[in-house]
């Protein structure tokens, strides 16, 4: 098989990814954003791993997905608090930590 | 060149010669450090220590007298004071004829001195003596024990400075002398004037005191070795040039110490100390260390005629200079300064005539001694009797209110201005005549100059003589400058004894000295008096000439200044001569515009550049690194898509050098 | 070849030098709330210092140093033996008086510092603590034989000396103290790096990396000269900081005005000290070749300190940086004399850093006791002092003819020496040098008459005689009334008295006798002679009759 068209779709998958976090400023569709790069990412490596006919780049797909989803946790929970205390959502306004 | 005579331990009371300077010198610690409680006995202790110490030089100088002349120059070592690799400087002693004189002529002199001061410094004299002081001082009686414990100090350093048996322990001395020069000077210390002229002295002896010691590093240099007796043998191995370059520094030096042009103008400022001071210090024991100096090392005088000619020119030009200012002071004081400053003048001339003078220069040194010394004890008493006014002109007619002062300060003044078969006639005319002894120009010069300045010394002394003791007496219509009118007394018994013992020193020492032979006690120091019998002129003229020349001085100064009345304010305008002697030639003006204005604008220059300049830089640096973070915080804008941003920049950066690296 | 250095300790000496006053600093923590306590224990801590330095000293042998024994106290167990340090510590003559220096200085600051206002806030417990902390990274810095172990002294002085001035300072306190610690630091570093070049350098010549002092200096003579040139300018620039030379002295003035006066007199008295002092232990004998070959340029550097420092000096509006002045004139005189490689210019530099300790460590006292009266530190605000305090005027004067070496005085004794044995080698930085003198005269004198001389005058004194009840607002002071006992300007107390009494002593007696002190510093100069790889420029006899 060729893994071409596989790494196009990732590569294609990763820029929507990257243009999201970049252009969007509501935290939630940043963070599926992110999500969607690291997804773009695991599709590399398990493509990867069919090519070279090892499991190491399924095994790193699976510490990926555990670590977003931890991440994911933690992340949501900062946004909640984030959005309780100042009614908004959007990324630029929470921008206390500057200079 | 006689060779330097052999160097004998020292045996006897000789042995014990640290004592001479050690006595004045615990006396001066004890007065320091005891404080209040030495108040009341404080001045007798000084008195008996240098008291002390003059019985012991003449023990010494006795036993000296008792030995063959070929074994009078003894040393005596005590310790290693310096000592590092082949240096070694000992703390020793060299007595010998020379340093006996000194011994002495310091002790004798000193001693009454510090009796006199028992009088002049004594607390609320009537009001007199330390008068100023009397105000300020929170007790008189302290700041008469400060004066003891500094005068005692002197005579202590200034032991030092004769005794030592080495050019480091004559610097030792040379500058502990500077330092009580420097201490008594600016004795009346909340007067301004008195702190200005003391660290005058002291500053333009150190201009002195570089030469001084340059040419102590070349002698070590040149022959690993500071001792007198090993640099003296080994002097004659040095090239020209060498000896020509110690000679002059070491006469950098004696200008310095002893008020020598270009360094001359402390000297009179120094008056600004008490009285017995000036006596002491500023006429004849301190200033004349430079005569000593030169005289002390002979031996390397001996092998530069150039070195020598430079010595009697400075002689020559500083003689000239002192007499001639001291013609148009007004201030008693001033006029015996700058009689000192030419009489030290003939004292340099004498030794830089070579083995012809060395010893002259010591014998006109003491019978000057004697005579300066009751001179100015004779002006301290006549201050002591005007409240401590210093200015001639409110003076005259005293010598019937002080007759015991007019006889004693006019019998110095004859053997000032050499009157026949009076001290100063004998020594001074000796030199005249050595002077005329030398060969062509030098001759004319020296003798010439001499000649001429004995005439001025004629003119001005008469002149301060006749102002202070003779004529009207203007002082019944003044006030004195403390407010009071005047009151002339003759000063106390204990003021006037020194000076009626000066007085006979200054009849009679001139005889004396030259009857029993000064110049043969001497030349185991200085080598045998070489008597010059073709100069440019006869000896047998010599002495009529230079009479001549006195006397016209002495009637020209009574035409001038005898023979009408004083005008109590100084007359202005005068012509250009007097108006630049009462400038002091204009030395103070070439000082300051040379020295002291480019001095002050360079340190305020120096201090802007460190602020500034060097500080500037370094703050300069840390304000740079300061801003420059300043500026690159706001890179840190709180934004997290910028920072998204960045870090994607950042990952396709290293992407491509990675890809660039890999491929490229 | 076998590293030099004993792995088994040794003699403990020097080792108690050192951790006494760090077991004193730490017990002033338990103290802190009983501050009488915790001055009494640190002022038996200091003194029992001083005996111990006076015992060590009294054990010293010259014979054996005199013999090639080139430390002595010697102790060394290894520390990080993958890089090659010992914790080692040695003594030559040069380390113990600098040592013996140190350990005479602190009980009397501590007396000084006995009844001193302190800045809000803080106690004198943390004082003292921090007085024993930097004598205990002095005695390291000074005893240390491993050249990595210096280094970590020589950086540790930082710390207590840091905190001295930016805790218990003048005004301008914090400014001071970061740009002391900065400038150190900066200097401090780069000798790091010239560190590890030295270590690498031991590494290539010996088959294994060393730190050990007398490893490194064997193998002086054999490093190329242009390696030791890289080398020697790091520790070079560490040193002329330290010291310092112009034009790196800025820090100087700053830190010196702003520490309390305890800390200025450690600052410029001692720690200053280990600058020159690593000159002759380090630079010297590490760099042999490189030393010879930039000799000029220091040479330049310490002339131009000379003038500049004492024409700098005369300039100044504030007493202490008026004392940081003239110290640089001094430290002028120090790197003249440690450059001219001469036994008796090494001998005069090693003896100036002493006198040079006890001179200017008095005139910083002094200070102090003028700033206790008046509260001012401007030279202007005082004047006529002698009139009130006759004692401290004449304590003040012998401090300052101390500093202009008037002959009969300590530093008589180390300036001579300095001149006469840099004169065969340098005449012309010598003969500039001499006419300093006259400079160091003229700061002198016109600091006195300023401050003592003349009528009494000046806002410090006038408003410290009117608060001691001798006169109203505006009013005339009269000087004998003010001059009462309890007047606003008292003279010396019986402690400050106590202060000054060993100072004066010893500046008298040294400069007579200065004789035990050369002798245990003549061998150690001696080989360093030796290490140089150079001759007397003079030998016995002079030039024109000596033999070489």
């Amino acid at each position: 098989m060729s893994p071409t068209n596989y790494l196009l779709l990732s590569g294609l998958l990763f820029t929507v990814g990257a243009i999201g976090v970049l252009v969007r400023r509501n935290a939630i569709v940043v963070f599926m954003c992110i999500e969607l790069m690291l997804n773009a990412v695991n599709l590399s490596l398990v493509t990867f791993a069919r090519i070279n006919g090892q499991l190491d780049g399924q095994v790193m797909a699976f510490f990926v997905m555990v670590v977003a989803a931890a991440e994911v946790v933690v992340g949501l929970a900062i946004i909640m608090s984030i959005f309780r205390t100042r009614r908004s959502s959007s990324v630029d306004d929470a921008n206390l930590l500057k200079y | 060149m006689t060779a330097p005579p052999e160097v004998l331990p020292a045996g006897g009371a000789a042995s014990a010669a640290w004592l001479l300077f050690a006595i004045p010198a615990l006396s001066a610690v004890v007065l320091f450090l005891a404080g209040k409680r030495a108040n009341a006995w404080g001045h007798w202790l000084g008195v008996g220590s240098v008291l002390a110490s003059f019985a012991l030089g003449v023990v010494i100088f006795v036993q000296t007298l008792g030995v063959a002349p070929e074994q009078r120059t003894t040393e005596v070592s005590l310790y290693s004071w310096i000592a590092s690799g082949t240096l070694d400087v000992d703390f020793g002693l060299r007595i010998d004829p020379l340093s006996l004189t000194f011994v002495l002529l310091i002790t004798g002199v000193g001693s009454l001195i510090h009796i006199y001061s028992v009088g002049y410094m004594a607390p609320h004299a009537a009001g007199h003596g330390a008068d100023e002081d009397a105000h300020a001082e929170p007790s008189s009686d302290s700041s008469r024990r400060r004066f003891f414990a500094q005068l005692n100090l002197f005579v202590a350093a200034m032991l030092v400075l004769v005794l030592g048996n080495n050019f480091v322990l004559l610097y030792l001395g040379w500058e502990g002398v500077g330092l009580a020069s420097y201490l008594l000077i600016g004795f009346y210390q909340d007067r301004p004037s008195a702190a200005t002229a003391a660290k005058k002295a002291f500053l333009m002896n150190r201009v002195g005191d570089v030469g001084l010691a340059i040419a102590i590093f070349l002698l070590w240099l040149e022959l690993g070795t500071l001792q007198y007796a090993e640099v003296f043998a080994r002097i004659g191995e040095l090239g020209g040039g060498t000896i020509l370059a110690i000679t002059l520094l070491l006469l950098l030096g004696a200008c310095g110490k002893s008020g020598q042009f270009p360094l001359q103008a402390w000297l009179p400022d120094a008056m600004e100390g008490p009285t017995p001071v000036s006596a002491l210090i500023h006429a004849a024991t301190m200033v004349t260390a430079g005569v000593y100096l030169i005289a002390r090392t002979n031996p390397i005088y001996d092998l530069s005629a150039t070195g020598r000619v430079v010595v009697a020119l400075i002689g020559v030009v500083t003689l000239l200079i002192g007499a001639i200012i001291g013609c148009a002071y007004d201030d008693i004081k001033k006029v015996l300064a700058y009689s000192t400053v030419s009489q030290i003048g003939y004292m340099i001339l004498a030794v830089g005539l070579g083995p012809a003078g060395y010893a002259l220069g010591i014998f006109h040194l003491l019978t000057h001694g004697f005579f300066k010394a009751g001179l100015f004890l004779g002006a301290g008493s006549v201050m002591h009797a005007m409240n401590d006014d210093v200015n001639m002109r409110h003076f005259g007619g005293l010598g019937r209110r002080m007759p015991i002062t007019f006889v004693t300060f006019g019998l110095g003044y004859l053997a000032l201005i050499g009157f026949p078969f009076l001290s100063g006639y004998f020594s001074k005319d000796a030199i005249i005549e050595a002077a005329f002894g030398q060969e062509g120009w030098q001759g004319w010069v020296y003798g010439g100059a001499a000649t001429l300045a004995a005439g001025l010394t004629a003119f001005y002394m008469t002149r301060l003589m006749i102002m202070t003791f003779f004529g009207e007496e203007r002082w019944r219509n003044l006030t004195a400058p403390d407010g009071e009118a005047y009151h002339p007394h003759e000063s106390p018994a204990v003021m006037t004894g020194p000076m009626i013992l000066l007085a006979i020193g200054s009849v009679f020492a001139g005889f004396v000295l030259s009857a029993v032979g000064l110049n043969q006690w001497l030349a185991p120091s200085l080598g045998e008096l070489e008597e010059s019998t073709h100069g440019v002129l006869p000896h047998a003229v010599v002495p009529w000439l230079v009479l001549a020349f006195s006397a016209l001085g002495v009637l020209v100064a009574y035409l001038v200044v005898g023979r009408r009345p004083t005008p109590v304010v100084r007359p202005e305008p005068v012509s250009l001569p007097v108006r630049a002697a009462r400038r002091d030639l204009y030395a103070n003006a070439v000082n300051e515009t040379v020295i002291e204005r480019p001095g002050i604008w360079l340190t305020r220059a120096l201090v802007f550049l460190d602020n500034r300049g060097v500080d500037g830089l370094v703050n300069g640096l840390a304000a740079g690194l300061g801003g420059g973070s300043a500026r690159l915080r706001r890179l840190q804008t709180g934004f997290v898509r910028s920072y998204a941003l960045s870090m994607l920049g950042g990952s396709v950066l290293v992407v491509a050098a990675l890809l660039a690296v890999r491929f490229g | 070849m076998m590293s030099t250095a004993p792995d088994t300790g040794g003699n403990v000496m020097l080792l108690v030098l050192l951790l006494l006053p760090v077991l004193g600093a730490l017990l002033m923590y338990p103290l802190r709330r009983n501050v009488p306590a915790a001055k009494g224990v640190a002022m038996a801590t200091a003194l029992l210092e001083f005996v111990l330095v006076v015992v060590t000293w009294v054990g010293y042998s010259t014979d054996a140093a005199s013999s090639g024994e080139r430390f002595q106290y010697v102790f060394s167990v290894p520390w990080i033996p993958a890089f090659g340090t010992h914790l080692a510590f040695g003594i030559d003559g040069i380390a113990l008086v600098m040592i013996a220096l140190t350990a005479f200085l602190v009980p009397g600051l501590m007396l000084f510092a006995w009844a001193e206002k302190l800045p809000e806030g803080r106690t004198a417990s943390g004082y003292f603590a921090l007085l024993l902390a930097t004598e205990a990274t002095l005695m390291g810095v000074f005893t240390a034989t491993d050249v990595f172990l210096f280094y970590v002294f020589f950086e540790a002085m930082l710390i207590p000396m840091y905190f001295l001035i930016g805790r218990f300072g003048g005004p301008n306190r914090q400014y001071a103290s970061v740009k002391f610690f900065l400038y150190s630091l900066l200097g401090g570093l780069i000798m790091l790096a010239s560190l590890i070049g030295l270590y690498v350098t031991s590494a290539d010549q010996l088959g294994a990396g060393t730190f050990t002092w007398s490893d490194l200096q064997s193998i002086a003579q054999s490093t190329p000269t242009s390696t030791q040139i890289w080398l020697f300018l790091g520790f070079f620039v560490a040193f002329a900081i330290k010291a310092p030379l112009v034009p790196f002295h800025t820090w100087l003035p700053d830190a010196g005005a702003e520490a309390p006066i305890v800390a200025a007199v450690l600052l410029v008295g001692v720690l200053d000290k280990v600058g020159t002092f690593g000159f002759l232990r380090y630079c010297l004998p590490l760099f042999p070749q490189a030393s010879q070959a930039l000799a000029p340029l220091v040479l330049v550097l310490a002339v131009i300190g000379i003038i500049y420092g004492a024409l700098l000096a005369v300039g100044q509006k504030d007493m202490s940086r008026f004392v940081a002045y003239t110290s640089i004139a001094h430290f002028g005189f120090i790197a003249l004399g440690t450059f001219a490689f001469s036994s008796q210019a090494f001998a005069g530099a090693t003896l100036y850093m002493v006198n040079h300790g006890l001179s200017t460590g008095m005139l910083f006292v002094m200070v102090g006791l003028l700033v206790a009266r008046g509260g001012s530190r401007l030279i202007g605000d005082y004047g006529g002092v002698s009139k009130l305090a006759p004692v401290l005027a004449g304590c003040l004067l012998l401090a300052g003819m101390s500093s202009l070496a008037l002959p009969g005085t300590n530093s008589f004794v180390s300036e001579f020496l300095v001149l006469v044995g840099s004169f065969p080698r340098e005449p012309v930085a010598t003969v500039i040098a001499t006419v300093g003198i006259i400079f160091a005269a003229l700061y002198i004198l016109w600091f006195y008459q300023q401050t003592m001389q003349g009528p009494v005058r000046g806002n410090a004194v006038i408003r410290a005689l009117e608060a001691g009840g001798a006169g109203g607002p505006g009013a005339m002071i009269d000087p004998s009334v003010a001059a009462r006992r309890g007047s606003g300007f008292p003279d010396l107390t019986k402690r400050e008295l106590g202060v000054l009494a060993p100072l004066v002593f010893v500046i008298v007696v040294l400069g007579f006798f200065p004789g035990p002190v050369l002798d245990v510093i003549n061998p150690s100069v001696q080989a360093t002679m030796t290490e140089v790889g150079l001759p007397d420029p003079v030998p016995a006899g002079g030039l024109v009759g000596g033999v070489r």
